[in-house]
């Protein structure tokens, strides 16, 4: 007791210097982790309000809450702000940059002046987009599809594209910082298959990320030069090609999907080995599976297209690959509930949110095998059965990973323990809201339901109000984290530096680390990774 | 004894070795991020170009192939004075460090400066997309089209210019204060490698764009 | 809300038997393997329950065999189901050579049918049971889509060209229409119903509208009116082309490249002539008529360009009276000195 709270007083990354002003001009990797903590939540919760304000007015056939047009902003905003200002930053910006130095050793990543930078920019981002949600908001959908977002839409679409182009510079920095400190900055010792594998996913991840951004800025900027200077780039009367947009959107975002769901795969794959007191089964071939992913991922654009007039040919081509990239995937869920057999598994709050992934991320991928395939999507594209399969993925998947990994990691990044009965009553919540909400929207998909309809025919109701109702569970279940984990910082009890006995390197430190993360650095002995039975006195485990 | 310059461990590098590899390999994968965006840019252009060759090659024989060559030329000089400049920062020689790179911002300058009289050039022969476009005949929208990409590709070549002139004045200054040295002058050739890159693409940009107009 | 609350879709064209079996195996198939795991992650999670605070589990680390076999037996089924749905997509995608052709116009926020016996029809689409119809579409404004769920068919309705879907209605009935690719602030309002009739019910509706005739006969009165037949003489002396015998035919460009007259080529001669000029013809002659012909017009006048040439596999012309009975060698349509046979269905996509 004594111990604990001598331990406490000493300096930590928390305590040592105070002020705001420490924490806005701070370089050290650990703030800025919390920095992106505070932004994307409060992102996370404004995407989620206007979520709520839909399900809403979904509850009728018929316009009731809102009108058209305001219903449009709502989905158009929702995307955005989900897909740009949480999914795509928040693990990478919150739980990567904690993590990633003291994973491989180091005392912060390859430029941290720079990572600070990121995210005022990632700010200014968000504060432009803000702005034009203020002035009155965009109503293209997230995928500002020409010719209506460049030739019809009185909305504020330049004013949105530039938000989501300066938010892009910060994931690029973002994702550079983590390919440079991966590259150079391992302890001595810590060699490529040496790695955890959260290393490997995020490295792909940020590569994904280094690749693909460029991309979307550029269509960003044509899209806004079309509106401002009226030269028809996308405009087929001047010559232009409004599918070609749509390739050029999807070169960016199908990689981008993947970037969403890669950083929550990283998170699972820690907490699943260190829940399981067993090394992760398969390593290499989880490892290289994010690799394989990063990479297929590229080949697939066209398969949001199958009906957009592509050749059949083209969408021949990119279905054969939609099917590859979905066997990565597959041997990763295998691996990880191999992992499970014969381990020793606890049924704490990271553990459930895990298992609850490898769920939901299974039916996820599930149905995208139905929209890979060609002669159905057809019948189901732009219905709510591609709503309920990217949603199953993105929060099914990446929240629940994201919410399994700030519990897992909440005692090294804040020193505490959150208390852990309502965290998994809080988890069950998620989990039965979450299901109730989606699942009946991919009956609704099959039945014809098409997306972004403010008002439907009345045979669509029934499953309508099943979702909304599930909506609202949900919600209750992000408000409850939301509220314990900020009473637990000041009230939990002491967590103590390593409260899972787990194998990593970030358990090697103090809970809050010290700013410089290690006193000396670290050399890796170990010849392998996760490696429990080396660890065994170490860790008191029998 | 080295110089106390190359000595200097920033904080939270373990070792030297560290250190220096590290802003190498930051700004490969920067400019990879820029090969990507302009890579966008190159693809649309080409699509477009399939779809409208007649009117492409009519846009391209509206440039003027002397101060493109011009230009060419100057800008690959500039990236030979950039070259000599990193060497001599391998070698110390801080005087000679500062001229060359004074040297190859005045070319970049007058490169700048003949693009810009080119942009004027094509204002007032009304073959500027958004601001002043007349072209008649047959092809003209998909005229249009070629000129919206030579503004916006140009454009952005040009913005990149300026940035990497303020990135070399950067270099200047630091040289004027003696923090260079023939230990550490990383800021050099990571500012090369970019200088260099720009000169690149200027060279993909002259041959989509002055090129294709010379059958005409 | 309770009574007409469903949980399949209706299925009533040729298409909807083969789809909806494709998905019930995928449903089967994906069910028992999301069932499989969940289930042995549940009896994971209870039957190796953490005993201790300090308990280890195994070490085992890889087992090749198995990472093989999971890795090579989902990519084969992976296979199977990418042929699978190719194969249903082949035959979503390429019409019946009898299908019968509808035009539709999609605009913001409405569908505009065209028959080509001359019914228009606003957010409605009548149709015959056991027919073929292929649906000939564009959009005068942004990306539409058309969708109809209990036929299985969905296509992108774009501006500035033309798309095509088709489907055979196999039971009467009448089944929602929606516009499924985001349009603008009315896009849910942009639906309407397709009415599969009986082939003699069909049959009466088709005499009951349509004063102005067939959409050939109207396109004719566009022919005229917009001053086509005075250049488009149908003789071979006139300095414009001959327009019989054009439709679907292989033309010879001034280019040097020769190309096929279908409905795409005719729309672009009307908002850009100098572009694709036949050989032996100049360009600068005939006008630019951007903004002049609607795209529903330019539909009829292509119906009408369609009756001049001789049906597919035959050598009559669609509707006499209308065309000329002559036919022979033209300039620049197959070339010079090629004699004309009937015109290929090259139906390219």
């Amino acid at each position: 007791m004594i111990e604990a709270v001598a331990e406490k007083l000493e300096k930590n990354y928390l305590n040592e210097k105070q002020g705001l002003l420490s924490w806005l001009l701070s370089t050290d990797h650990k703030r800025i982790g919390i920095l992106y903590t505070f932004s994307i939540t409060c992102f996370f919760f404004l995407g989620g309000f206007f979520a709520l304000l839909m399900r809403l007015e979904l509850l009728s056939p018929r316009n009731w809450l809102v009108s058209a047009g305001t219903y449009n902003k709502l989905f158009t905003m929702h995307g955005i702000i989900m897909v740009w200002f949480f999914l795509i930053p928040s693990i990478p910006g919150t739980l990567g940059n904690f993590l990633i130095p003291m994973m491989v050793g180091a005392k912060d990543v390859a430029f941290p002046k720079l990572n600070l930078l990121s995210w005022y920019i990632f700010m200014l981002g968000g504060t432009v987009t803000v702005y034009a949600l203020i002035r009155g908001g965009v109503d293209t959908g997230w995928t500002f599809y020409t010719p209506f977002s460049t030739s019809y839409s009185t909305t504020y679409v330049v004013a949105a594209a530039v938000g989501v182009f300066i938010a892009g510079f910060s994931t690029i920095l973002t994702a550079l910082n983590f390919v440079v400190t991966i590259h150079r900055m391992r302890a001595p010792g810590l060699t490529w298959f040496k790695l955890p594998v959260f290393i490997w996913s995020m490295y792909a991840n940020s590569l994904v990320l280094i690749l693909n951004t460029p991309v979307l800025a550029i269509t960003l900027v044509m899209i806004a030069v079309e509106r401002i200077a009226k030269v028809g780039i996308f405009d087929p009367a001047l010559g232009g090609d409004p599918v070609l947009f749509q390739h050029m959107f999807w070169f960016y975002s199908h990689p981008a999907v993947y970037t969403m769901v890669l950083p929550g795969m990283a998170v699972i794959s820690e907490i699943i080995p260190v829940f399981s007191r067993k090394p992760l089964f398969g390593y290499k071939a989880v490892a290289f599976s994010s690799v394989a992913i990063a990479v297929l991922g590229f080949l697939v654009w066209g398969h949001h297209m199958f009906v957009a007039g592509e050749s059949v040919y083209s969408a021949l081509t990119f279905s054969f690959f939609s099917y590859c990239v979905a066997v990565p995937s597959a041997i990763k869920v295998f691996n990880w509930t191999a992992t499970m057999h014969k381990g020793s598994i606890s049924w704490d709050t990271p553990m459930l949110y895990a298992i609850g992934f490898i769920g939901l991320f299974t039916i996820g991928g599930m149905t995208g095998l139905f929209l890979a395939a060609l002669g159905l999507d057809v019948h189901v594209h732009d219905t709510y059965f591609v709503i309920a399969h990217f949603h199953y993925i993105m929060v099914g998947g990446t929240v629940m990973a994201f919410l399994g990994g700030v519990h897992y990691w909440w005692p090294k990044i804040s020193g505490k323990m959150y208390p852990e009965g309502l965290a998994r009553l809080s988890a069950l919540i998620v989990f039965l809201g979450f299901n109730l909400t989606f699942f009946p929207q991919f009956v609704l998909g099959f039945l014809g339901m098409p997306r972004r309809y403010a008002a439907y025919p009345e045979e669509f109701q029934m499953l309508h109000v099943l979702s909304t109702a599930g909506a609202t569970i949900l919600g209750v279940g992000y408000v409850l984290p939301l509220c314990y984990l900020l009473w637990s910082w000041n009230h939990g009890r002491d967590a103590g530096p390593n409260p899972w006995r787990a194998p990593g390197l970030e358990w090697k430190s103090t809970s809050p680390p010290p700013t410089h993360n290690f006193e000396v650095t670290p050399v890796v002995t170990s010849k392998l990774p996760y490696d429990f039975e080396a660890m065994k006195e170490e860790l008191e485990l029998v | 004894m080295s110089d106390p310059v190359a000595l200097e461990l920033r904080e939270h590098f373990a070792t030297v070795e560290q250190q220096r590899g590290t802003a190498d390999t930051g700004m490969w994968v920067f400019l990879m991020t820029e090969l990507m965006m302009f890579g966008g840019l190159f693809v649309a252009y080409t699509v477009y170009r399939f779809n409208h060759p007649q009117a492409f090659a009519e846009g391209s024989a509206s440039m003027d192939i002397m101060l493109g060559s011009v230009n060419s030329a100057i800008l690959l000089t500039s990236s030979l004075t950039m070259g000599f400049a990193e060497l001599s920062a391998k070698l110390g020689r801080q005087r000679l460090l500062g001229i060359l790179l004074l040297v190859t911002i005045l070319i970049g300058l007058a490169f700048l400066g003949i693009k810009f009289t080119e942009y004027v050039e094509h204002y007032q022969q009304h073959e500027a997309p958004g601001v002043w476009f007349n072209r008649s005949g047959p092809h003209a929208p998909a005229v249009q089209m070629f000129f919206v990409f030579y503004f916006i590709m140009t454009g952005l070549h040009a913005v990149h210019m300026i940035i990497g002139i303020f990135l070399i004045l950067g270099l200047i200054s630091r040289n004027m204060i003696g923090s260079l040295s023939a230990a550490y002058h990383t800021p050099v050739s990571i500012v090369g490698l970019y200088w260099h890159f720009v000169d690149i693409v200027w060279i993909f940009l002259y041959a989509i764009f002055y090129l294709p107009g010379l059958h005409k | 809300m309770i009574t007409n609350f469903r949980l399949w879709p209706e299925s009533a064209s040729s298409m909807s038997g083969p789809v909806d079996l494709f998905f019930v195996i995928m449903l089967i198939l994906c069910t028992a393997v999301s069932v499989a795991i969940a289930v042995f992650l549940i009896y994971c999670a209870i039957h190796y329950h953490r005993k201790r605070e300090n308990e280890l589990g195994s070490q085992e680390r890889y087992n090749i065999p198995v990472e093989a076999a999971w890795t090579i037996i989902p990519f084969v089924l992976f296979i199977g189901m990418f042929i699978w749905g190719a194969k249903l997509y082949f035959a979503i995608e390429r019409p019946p050579d009898n299908a019968i052709t509808v035009y539709a116009v999609g605009k913001q926020w409405m569908w505009k049918i065209q028959h080509p016996e001359g019914q228009r029809e606003i957010n409605e689409l009548h149709i015959p049971v056991g027919r073929p119809v292929k649906m000939v579409m564009t959009s005068e404004d942004v990306i539409h889509d058309f969708f109809v769920p209990a036929f299985r068919t969905k296509q992108d309705v774009l501006p500035d060209r033309y798309t095509t879907t088709w489907f055979e209605a196999t039971k009467p009935g009448k089944y929602h229409l929606f516009c499924s690719q985001y349009c603008g602030t009315k896009h849910s309002g942009m639906i309407g119903w397709v009415y599969a009739m009986s082939p003699a019910d069909y049959q009466n509706w088709l005499t009951q509208g349509a004063p102005e005739g067939s959409l050939a006969s109207t396109g004719g009165k566009y022919f005229h009116q917009f001053g086509c037949a005075n250049c488009h003489h149908f003789n071979s002396q006139g300095r414009c082309p001959d327009l019989r015998n054009l439709y679907m035919r292989p033309v010879l460009l001034t280019t040097g490249k020769t190309i096929i007259a279908d409905d795409s080529y005719i729309r672009e001669k009307l908002h850009n002539p100098d572009a694709q000029v036949p050989w032996g013809f100049s360009s600068g002659v005939m006008p630019n008529f951007t903004g002049v012909v609607s795209e529903e017009q330019i539909l009829a006048l292509i119906s009408f360009i369609k009756a001049l040439g001789p049906q597919p596999g035959t050598q009559q012309p669609s509707s006499s009276g209308t065309a000329p009975t002559e036919y022979g060698t033209q300039k620049g349509i197959g070339g010079p000195g090629v004699t004309s046979n009937a015109g290929s269905q090259v139906e390219k996509r």
